[in-house]
């Protein structure tokens, strides 16, 4: 009678979590060897519990992703979990029951949360005033500069010690010039390298409340006499040939790769390729600075991409979230997916344990980025939160286009800039007033 | 054209070889890209020779063996959809063209101008603009994931319905009359007549259409929340990578050309066709 | 432009129509309304926070100088696509009509391209006449000319203006192609009996036969430039340098689908939709006179 009793219970109970198996949608926009990682990390936790099944799917890049997720909640359909750019934080935070606060998630669902275990200037872009934390950092990267050892031997400039601030980059880019060299300086990611983390490495605003992160009645500050010191510098190279402007976003790349540029300044996501690719010896090094500036260095910004949860869910779907979430902090976890992806390590754990395995020593290069944000953040250098983002960055390489091209000066470029950008931070104030 | 001469063959040879030149270099590029490995495709300027990893590379394409995971599965998997959705959205929007602009050249009847705009004005809004209500719409009925929603809202344009326009204009009156008095009626005029007489116009836009429903990226996109119902398009998108990882050009390229070989195989057989409806127009 | 001919029947007409008529009712017009609904209101993304806000988004592009100039670009851009597009592929059908030696490889290769992803076009471009890595800009630049299409609006404009046609001229070689071949032998016979020379017969015969199929290419070729290049022109020079390649079209996905501004988009597409919608009704009334049905 009581084996009876037990098999029926057992049956009862198997059927109960067969049953039980939530689903969790996750739209994602990670491609190639990322895409992979994150089909992994799915499969994994999906492994360790049978209450949850996290459904990682493609939806085509950042941009197209985000539009079929406002297609699909508009028409009450969204997924669970989200990854949205960087750029987009403060109109998925501005949007009303849309999101629901990772934090919030965490607490309610009893899992162990402890938001000083993340780095602060990795969390904290995506963290509250009050603390809590938004968005779940998932793939950040931040601004480094990358040198062409072989050019720099070429042109005799010593290459044991990287240029660190940027009269050194224009000494090393006049020798290289001088030596012959077509290309010594170029930039990628413009409006994020010279303008948003060169800002947060000065520790001077990039905007106002806080750059943005205390209210959205932040306007631009980009038009400060340090940022017209730095463009009117860069234009100055530009004019003799030390910098030449290679494109938009992360295009100029390919010209570090094939030897052109000796000097680049871009993400350090760029590493795994520059690793496979370039032929030659290269180096990796924080992002230069003007040594007279108090407090520079400070910490640079991040980019890339967070996971947000969307309202509208039940709870148990919730704590599996929740789950998924702290399984992916653990410290094993993320160094794992840091080494693979070169993200940066979203926990002071994670940094650590990949310290203690030698993995910097084995891929010199890869702990630059990292030793540049495990700081104390400042109000000024935690991050960028501002509206129509997208809009102002696409702005910030119009603008710049035309001092580079010569048809405006440093001053006028970024005057427009603030101008403009204004305009839609205070149309994005209206539109979210409501 | 009747007399033989010379000198314009040989010029029409040249400005053909010259025309092919300009539009299939790109093509051309893609193969030798195909054809190396991805470290030498980086290295600008590309050699415009091709390479010796042609096998290697098409065969990783084809089964997915890339570094890392990818399976044959989804290759073929999303050629089918990809097949399916083409044809689908070729042959229906072919047909209900071919009535509508049958209806509105061959009919009066009140409004008929009020519908072939109507019908007209379907080119001038972009599928950009009211990507987001439409895609509510084929949600509330029911249709994501699904053939029918990857199709139907695709056949909407005009596209078809403006050419067929065109072209029955042109038929001569004298074939309606001749229908008329064998006692044909209006369906056996437009079966036994006009749509042989159309079959040039038909091959052409089979190839434009199918070809069209073949290379869809942002709506299966949009529409589909399952990855087995994504056509081939996105698997290629979804190789390069838009960050700063390593995108693999030699295996993208390789895949893209692949996934061109039901396209091309259409292209072809509708040659034949154009060839025969030549003929049939001599009668 | 009427039949003299036609037949007659209440109900038939109306039953060949409906399936096309009921397509586009329930997934173009309905959506297009809601879509052009939100010229009027100003909303998130999300649409959690929507407000009636009138004609400001109308007022808001008049007053932006970057649009009022992104007229001009447009019109250049649309009149070089259209133009080039079809008088290059005319030329083409026109020699591959005539030859009979390898007629089939070139039709082929010809054609082919058109099956080229879009996705797929827009990297190759890129690779082609990226001012480092291009293969075209490296012989470009042997040649002498200082390609920068980042910084050189000029260059810039010629990049995509290439791109866009390029893309179009298998599409129209297909349809003229189509169109030559149902031009009746024996009209071609006739005349070169009569001593017609080829470039004669050209103008006199096959030119006006062909005006059906030139006058559908014209209207399809200016609505691609119109709409369906802002594609190609985010893939190569994303409306830079500057704005200078910045055209309407391309704003108005960008603001739709990029920065997620609804409400300006929607303003713009409804501007955009007139100025089209205005032209077509112009290419009907005028041009269509002269078109020989």
């Amino acid at each position: 009678m009581k084996i009876k009793f037990a098999m029926v219970a057992c049956a009862a109970a198997v059927s109960v979590s067969a049953f039980a198996q939530t689903e969790i949608q996750w739209w994602h926009s990670m491609t190639s060897v990322n895409g992979e990682v994150v089909n992994d990390l799915a499969k994994n936790f999906n492994a360790t519990q049978s209450a949850y099944k996290i459904v990682p799917t493609f939806k085509g890049n950042y941009t197209e992703s985000f539009t079929a997720a406002v297609a699909a909640f508009r028409a009450g359909n969204a997924p669970h979990i989200l990854q949205v750019f960087e750029v987009g934080t403060a109109t998925m935070m501005a949007s009303k029951g849309v999101t629901v606060p990772v934090g919030k998630i965490m607490k309610e669902s009893g899992v162990k949360f402890d938001p000083s275990a993340y780095v602060s200037a990795v969390a904290g872009y995506y963290t509250a005033p009050n603390g809590e934390m938004l968005s779940f950092p998932f793939n950040s990267s931040t601004t480094v500069f990358y040198f062409n050892k072989d050019a720099f031997k070429a042109a005799g400039i010593a290459t044991d010690k990287a240029p660190s601030t940027w009269p050194e980059v224009a000494l090393a880019a006049a020798k290289l010039k001088a030596t012959g060299h077509k290309c010594p300086l170029s930039i990628a990611w413009q409006g994020w390298t010279q303008l948003e983390s060169f800002s947060a490495w000065h520790n001077v605003e990039f905007a106002t409340k806080g750059n943005g992160m205390q209210g959205m009645d932040a306007r631009m500050k980009v038009n400060s006499p340090l940022h017209v010191r730095h463009i009117e510098n860069l234009a100055n190279m530009a004019k003799q040939g030390l910098f030449v402007y290679k494109g938009r976003s992360n295009v100029p790349e390919a010209s570090f790769i094939s030897g052109e540029c000796a000097m680049m300044t871009t993400s350090t996501g760029f590493y795994g390729n520059v690793k496979a690719n370039a032929k030659f010896d290269w180096g990796l090094a924080p992002l230069p600075y003007y040594p007279d500036v108090p407090g520079a260095p400070q910490n640079t910004v991040i980019g890339g991409a967070s996971l947000w949860v969307m309202a509208g869910k039940k709870a148990d779907e919730y704590k599996g979230i929740a789950q998924f979430f702290n399984y992916l902090s653990q410290p094993d976890i993320q160094a794992a997916t840091h080494q693979r992806t070169g993200y940066l390590p979203i926990t002071t754990a994670a940094f650590q344990l990949t310290e203690k395995s030698g993995f910097y020593q084995k891929n010199p290069g890869t702990d630059v980025g990292v030793n540049q944000m495990i700081r104390k953040t400042t109000d000024k250098s935690r991050g960028i939160r501002l509206g129509n983002y997208v809009q102002i960055r696409t702005i910030e390489d119009e603008e710049l286009e035309q001092v580079w091209n010569g048809k405006k000066t440093a001053k006028e470029a970024l005057d427009s800039i603030v101008q403009r950008g204004n305009d839609l931070l205070e149309r994005f104030e209206k539109a979210n007033k409501s | 054209m009747v007399e033989r001469h010379p000198l314009l063959d040989a010029l029409s040879h040249l400005i053909l070889i010259l025309g092919v030149l300009m539009v299939a270099f790109p093509l051309y590029l893609t193969f030798v890209a195909s054809t190396h490995t991805t470290s030498e495709i980086v290295q600008a300027p590309m050699t415009l020779l091709p390479g010796d990893q042609l096998l290697e590379n098409y065969s990783t394409a084809w089964n997915g063996t890339r570094k890392g995971t990818g399976s044959k599965a989804p290759v073929a998997q999303m050629m089918v959809v990809s097949l399916v959705t083409a044809l689908v959205i070729a042959f229906g929007k072919i047909a209900i063209s071919l009535l509508s602009a049958f209806a509105i050249v061959y009919f009066r009847f009140p409004f008929r101008m009020f519908f072939f705009w109507a019908i007209f004005v379907t080119l001038m809004l972009p599928v950009e603009v009211r990507i987001l209500p439409t895609y509510k719409v084929v949600s509330d009925l029911g249709m994501l994931n699904s053939y029918a929603g990857l199709t139907i809202p695709l056949i909407a344009s005009a596209t078809a319905t403006f050419l067929f326009r065109q072209f029955f204009l042109t038929v001569p009156d004298e074939l309606v009359e001749a229908a008329r008095v064998d006692g044909a009626g209006p369906m056996r005029f437009f079966k036994d007549v006009l749509v042989p007489l159309s079959s040039t116009s038909i091959a052409a836009l089979f190839v434009i259409q199918f070809i069209y429903g073949w290379n869809q990226y942002l709506w299966p996109l949009l529409v589909t929340t399952e990855e087995n119902m994504y056509p081939v398009v996105i698997g290629i998108k979804r190789m390069i990578s838009g960050g700063d990882a390593q995108t693999e050009w030699n295996i993208v390229m390789a895949t893209a050309l692949l996934a061109m070989i039901p396209p091309a195989l259409v292209v072809m057989l509708m040659q034949r066709w154009f060839v025969k409806g030549l003929v049939d127009t001599e009668k | 432009m009427e039949k003299r001919v036609v037949f007659r029947s209440s109900w038939l007409p109306w039953a060949l129509l409906a399936p096309q008529v009921t397509v586009i009712a329930v997934f173009f017009f309905w959506p297009a309304g809601q879509a052009i609904l939100q010229s009027v209101q100003q909303s998130d993304p999300f649409g959690t926070s929507v407000e009636w806000v009138g004609l400001e988004n109308f007022r808001n592009l008049w007053n932006d100088p970057t649009y009022l100039a992104s007229f001009y670009t447009t019109a250049l851009f649309s009149v070089l696509v259209a133009g080039l597009g079809i008088s290059i592929s005319l030329v083409l059908a026109v020699f591959a009509d005539r030859i009979v030696k390898g007629a089939l490889v070139y039709k082929t290769l010809l054609i082919w391209p058109y099956a080229v992803a879009p996705a797929v076009a827009g990297v190759l471009w890129l690779f082609m006449l990226a001012p480092s890595v291009g293969v075209v800009s490296y012989w470009l630049r042997v040649l002498g000319v200082d390609w920068d299409p980042l910084l050189n609006g000029r260059h810039a404009m010629t990049m995509v203006v290439a791109a866009a046609v390029w893309k179009q001229i298998s599409y129209n070689f297909l349809f003229f192609l189509a169109g030559l071949q149902s031009v009746p032998k024996s009209l071609i016979e006739a005349a070169a009996i009569d001593g017609a020379r080829p470039w004669r017969r050209f103008w006199t015969i096959v030119f006006p036969l062909l005006s059906p199929t030139t006058f559908f290419l014209l209207v399809i070729n200016i609505v691609y430039a119109f709409f369906d290049t802002f594609g190609i022109i985010d893939a190569a020079t994303e409306g830079g340098p500057g704005k200078d390649t910045s055209i309407l079209v391309y704003k108005v996905y960008y603001d739709g689908i990029k920065a997620m501004d609804l409400g300006s988009s929607a303003a713009q597409s409804v501007v955009l939709m007139v100025i089209v919608i205005a032209l077509t009704v112009v290419q009907f009334r005028y041009v269509e006179k002269k078109v020989n049905y």
